[in-house]
Order: C-alpha cells, then structure tokens, then sequence
C-alpha cells in the first residue's frame, strides 16, 4: 500500500483519468483500457524502442531457428524472408548431417570436458578469494588487492590471452628465460595437452576477482553475532569457517551452479576461437566454433542451425532441471514465477 | 571494518605469512604482465635485443612506438573506429535501456508484465549464431559499424538492474511531483535520473567495455579493414602473427626517439592503448561495483 492509495478517498473527487497514477497497481483494476492507455502512453513509449530491438534482434532469430529444418539457400529469393519463404523443408535431414559427424561429438565433448574442468577447478576459487579478503583487517590493504583482482575483468579476450601469449608463449618471456638459462622452453600456449588447463587459466586470471564480489556481499550479509555465540560455544577458526561462513554462502553458491549448469554447453565463444588456430581444431574446438565453422564459414545455413538449436533447446532444458532440482533442495533458485 | 574481536583467536604467524602471500602473489600475477608490457612498448631496439624479447627492467624511455602508432596508418585508424563505436554505442544503449527501465519500473501499468516478460525470457533463450547473422545481414548492416552496436544495444542483465534501482526511488518523492502536476518525463529526468547517477555509471561502464572489448561481431560483419576496431587489430598483430607497419614518419629530432621503432615494442603499445580506456574510467565507477552487481543478482 502507498500513501497515495491510503489517502484518496475510494471514489475519487477528480475524474479518474486525471487523477495522479498511483505508482503501485491498486485502482487500476477498475479503470478501462482506454483510461490506461492514456495514463500509461509515456511508459510505453519509453518502453518501446528498446523493446523493439530486443525483438528483432533476439526474437526474431530465434524464430528464425525454424531453418534449421529447411535447405535454405539464400540465392533462392532477393531477401531473408523471400529465400526462406523459397527454400524447401526437408524435416530432420540437417540434424541427421549433424549427428553424424564426428567433428560435432568431438565439439560436445570437449564443450563438456571444460565445463567440467571448470566447475572443479574454477568455481571453488572465488569462493576461497572472498573468505580470505574477508578475513583481511586493515581496510586499505583489502581495498588494494581488491582494486587489482577486479580490474582484468574489464579486459577484452584478445587482450587477456595477448598477455598470456606474452608471458607464456613460445616467443614469451618464460620461453626467453628458459632459453637463456640453457633449457628447451616448453609449448605451454599452442600445446594441445595442456589447453583445457590455459583457457581455465585465462578464465581464473580475467575473472576471479569479479567472481569473488557476489560472495563478498553475501559474506558481509552474516550476522556477525554467530561467530561470537560459536566462538563463546568453543568453536575454533576452522569449525567457524564450516558451520557460520559456508552455510551464510550456500544459497548464493547454489545459485550460480545452476547457472553454471545451465550454461553447460557455453564455455564462451572468442576465448576458443582466438585460439583455435594455435592449438587445433581437436582440442580447441567448442560447440559455438564448430558453428561458426562448420556453418557460416563454408555457408551451410541449415546444419549451422541445427546445432544453435540443438544448443539451445540442451541449454533450456538443462537451465528448467537445474532450477527445479535446486527448489526441490529446499534452495531458492533462479527464479520462481514472480 | 572489523577490528580484532574479544572472542577471536590471535592470528597464527603461519596464517599471517599464508594470507599475505597468497594476496601478494594475487597481485603480482595480475599486474606483472602488466608491467612487463608497458616496459617493453618504451624498450629500445637495443634493450629489446639484449632482453631477446620482453623486457622486465626499464632502462630507457623511448616513446618512438606511440608516436609510430598514432602517427596515421592501421592502429590510429582502428582507435578512431573503437572510440565511435563505444561513445556512439554507449550513448544509444544507456538512452534506451535508462528509458526502458524507468517505463517497466511501475507495476500495474498498462502491459507491464508482459512487456517485462519479453526481456526476461532473454535471459534464458539464446537465439543461435546462425539465424542471428541471417538477421544481421538481412536488414542490411553487414560492412557497417551498426552492426557491432545495434544486435548488443540493450542488454536485459543491464536493465533489470537499473529498473531495480529506479523502482528504489521513494514513493512519495514520486506522488509529491506527480501531484504537482509533473509528467512521467519529468519525473524521469527531475526525480528519478539525478538520484540514479550510481547506477547509471555502473552500467555506462558495462556497455562502454562491451563495445571497446567486442572482437567477434567484427569478424562476422565487417569485411573492409578500415573499418576494423583495435581489437581486430591487435588480434592480427598478437596472435595471427602480422607485423604492424612501421612507418617512418615519426619525428626523430625529439631526445632519446629512435626513427623506426622495434616491431615488438610497437606491438605493445597497441596493447598498452587497448588497456588504457578502462584504467581511466575504472576507479570512478568501481567504488559502485558491488552496489550493481547485487542488485541485478538479487532482483534478477
């Protein structure tokens, strides 16, 4: 309840139109299309030309993934929609090409195969970060550390895996040092052995500071008394830490693993394929380079869709059981029809 | 904030000495690179020879690479590209996400939940690479810088947690005005906006760094190399092994510049002016960080 709808009388002196808009939904139930619109027009005006882009931008390729069961051929009209209008339907024929290649296994394994290798090695990191900045006293020195940690979030790919070429590439400053000191240097950058560990590398490095903000704030948000009463209790550091700090955390890590989850089958796109090059299609490519390879490159429209579909539709499914796994966990999940 | 509790255990030395290594050595792999960097874009030829590649200790300063880089040719050209794009793009983005937000920040007016949903469910459907190039290139945006700014304008992410922050606002300030007789535009830009620069700049930040850091969409939209952002170009420079042209046009009367700079050092210079962008901006919007990390992770 807001003061305006506490204060006006229930019918109203002024006629309906005019009178100020409640900002919360209240009256309006009672009042007519026609009377909303002319109430609310500046909102949907405001409204519209971001929605507008979002549409045709978003929704309309989305829609757009019904060639994924046509030959399209974009000689076939003098438009988008005129080729797709010409192109003929040929049901699963795409999804058939596509699942038997073998490069489009290899490209959902190795998908799977980071998102795993991350989900170990990479999501417990943040974690560990925010309990030790946590735990730092002084102000200023956690201020520092944080300003830094922070700041190569804010770069883009090319640069972050420019500076690891630099450093640890074959023309690096590791590969220098080693050479000087009389040692073979070793391919860390374009070896295919050792990707799956550089992109986690190149994730850590870019994002554990950023990473580390969520559970901060959630670390800040435990009621401070806890410690004290565990602590009066006989509770050590270590038995704080596991029965105070971790479960003041697990709602927010719950969270972030379903859309970890969720987003199994994206590992990120220009990390892969600024490097695809160096270390070879059989351990670089991902299911967002196979596309872009298998389909824009050589213009093989219909089987290029087929897999954006068959990511997204994995991706939507997995995203709704991940959700409805953490409610049924007692946890609150990413979202609950609000 | 917190000093040292009554109840809390003295630290232990081996936990002091483990605490304070781990964040100096956090420190020092991010800003190590970093440094060796800039070194190595002020390094002569003959520091870079010795050092056989990346120099680490400083020994001169030579800035010939900067004024090689902006001294007309690729990079000067790709700059000018990138800086378009983010203050054009920035501008068109915060206007139609700040207008979107503040249209979808009052609950029960006309059709507000399902133009809410149609934002929202961005969030969990992802259109494909493929139908989303057909779109690009059929509304005919492929060769033009639109196409690294329109399909990413409005980000949902950013617009939630701006609508989260306008809907913040208090009630009566709001009624109090409306009563005076001011419209929803007035309102906006009186009320609502001068009460929301935090968030405003935590989100001008998201979208300026999206559009200086996009490298993709200019391999997907844009075949002529003038029109390539600094990026691209540093891509092509670090990773698919071009050599960036040195030209010679680089005054060589001032002290201490040398007339044609090491490939090397150029190629650094480029990295060290793709960095700089964001260090500027970075400690004025950071103190708002957490602020609109949250908000879009509680309300989202």
């Amino acid at each position: 309840m807001t003061r305006s709808s506490l204060t006006d009388p229930p019918g109203g002196t002024l006629p309906r139109a005019d009178r100020p808009a409640p900002s919360t939904v209240d009256s309006t139930v009672r009042m007519g299309f026609t009377q909303r619109l002319r109430r609310d027009w500046p909102f949907l005006v405001m409204t519209a030309p971001a929605a507008v882009l979002v549409v045709v931008f978003h929704y309309v390729p989305t829609l757009g993934n019904v060639i994924a069961f046509q030959d399209y051929n974009p000689f076939l009209g003098d438009s988008a929609v005129g080729s797709f209008l010409a192109s003929p339907w040929i049901g699963f024929g795409n999804f058939m090409v596509l699942f038997e290649d073998p490069a489009f296994w290899d490209a959902v394994v190795n998908t799977l195969s980071i998102t795993l290798f991350q989900l170990v090695f990479f999501f417990p990191l943040p974690v560990f970060l925010a309990i030790l900045l946590n735990s730092v006293v002084s102000g200023k020195v956690r201020g520092f550390v944080q300003s830094v940690v922070y700041l190569p979030h804010f770069f883009s790919w090319v640069l972050v895996i420019t500076f690891f070429v630099q450093m640890l590439g074959g023309a690096g400053l590791l590969a220098q040092v080693l050479r000087q000191h009389g040692f073979e240097p070793v391919a860390i950058m374009s070896n295919p052995d050792a990707f799956i560990v550089v992109v986690t590398a190149e994730g850590v490095w870019k994002d554990l500071g950023w990473g580390a903000i969520v559970f901060l704030a959630a670390l800040a948000a435990i009621d401070q008394q806890l410690y004290e009463s565990a602590a009066v209790d006989g509770a050590g550091r270590w038995r704080r830490l596991w029965h105070v700090t971790l479960p003041g955390l697990r709602p927010v890590i719950v969270l972030l693993l379903i859309l970890r989850l969720g987003d199994a089958l994206s590992v990120g796109f220009e990390q892969y394929i600024l490097q695809r090059d160096a270390v070879g299609r059989q351990a670089a490519e991902v299911l967002d380079t196979y596309v872009y390879y298998q389909a824009i490159v050589p213009q093989q429209w219909g089987v290029g869709a087929a897999a954006g579909l068959f990511k997204g539709v994995v991706g939507l499914i997995l995203i709704l059981v991940a959700n409805r796994l953490a409610h049924r966990l007692g946890e609150q999940g990413v979202y609950s029809g609000k | 904030m917190s000093t040292h509790n009554a109840w809390e255990e003295r630290p232990t030395l081996v936990g002091r000495l483990g605490k304070g290594g781990t964040l100096v050595l956090l420190v020092l792999v991010v800003l190590f690179p970093m440094w060796s960097v800039v070194v190595t874009s002020l390094a002569s030829r003959k520091t870079i020879d010795a050092a056989g590649g990346m120099v680490v200790i400083p020994r001169e300063f030579d800035p010939s690479a900067y004024l090689s880089i902006f001294s007309g040719g690729t990079v000067t050209q790709a700059l000018w590209v990138s800086t378009v794009v983010t203050i054009g793009g920035t501008a068109v983005s915060l206007v139609l996400t700040t207008f979107a937000a503040y249209g979808l920040s009052r609950p029960g007016t006309l059709w507000h939940r399902p133009l809410l949903f149609v934002f929202l469910l961005t969030f969990l459907i992802a259109p494909g690479l493929v139908p989303t190039y057909l779109v690009v290139t059929g509304l005919g945006l492929k060769d033009s810088l639109w196409s690294l700014i329109l399909p990413s304008a409005v980000s949902a992410f950013n617009l939630v947690v701006m609508r989260a922050f306008f809907m913040g606002v208090p009630t009566e300030l709001v009624d109090a005005a409306r009563i005076d007789g001011a419209s929803e535009w007035g309102i906006l830009f009186r009320i609502v906006l001068p009460l929301s620069k935090a968030v405003v700049a935590v989100v001008g930040l998201f979208y300026a760094v999206g559009y200086w850091n996009a490298y993709f969409n200019s391999v997907l939209y844009l075949d002529s190399s003038d029109k390539w952002p600094i990026q691209r170009i540093l891509q092509g420079y670090i990773l698919g092994g071009q050599s960036p042209a040195v030209t010679g046009n680089v005054p060589i009367n001032l002290p201490g510049v040398t007339a044609y700079p090491p490939s090397l050092a150029v190629k650094m210079a480029v990295v060290v002016v793709t960095v700089v962008p964001a260090l500027v901006i970075y400690p004025f919007v950071q103190r708002h960080f957490t602020k609109g990390v949250m908000l879009g992770a509680v309300k989202g």
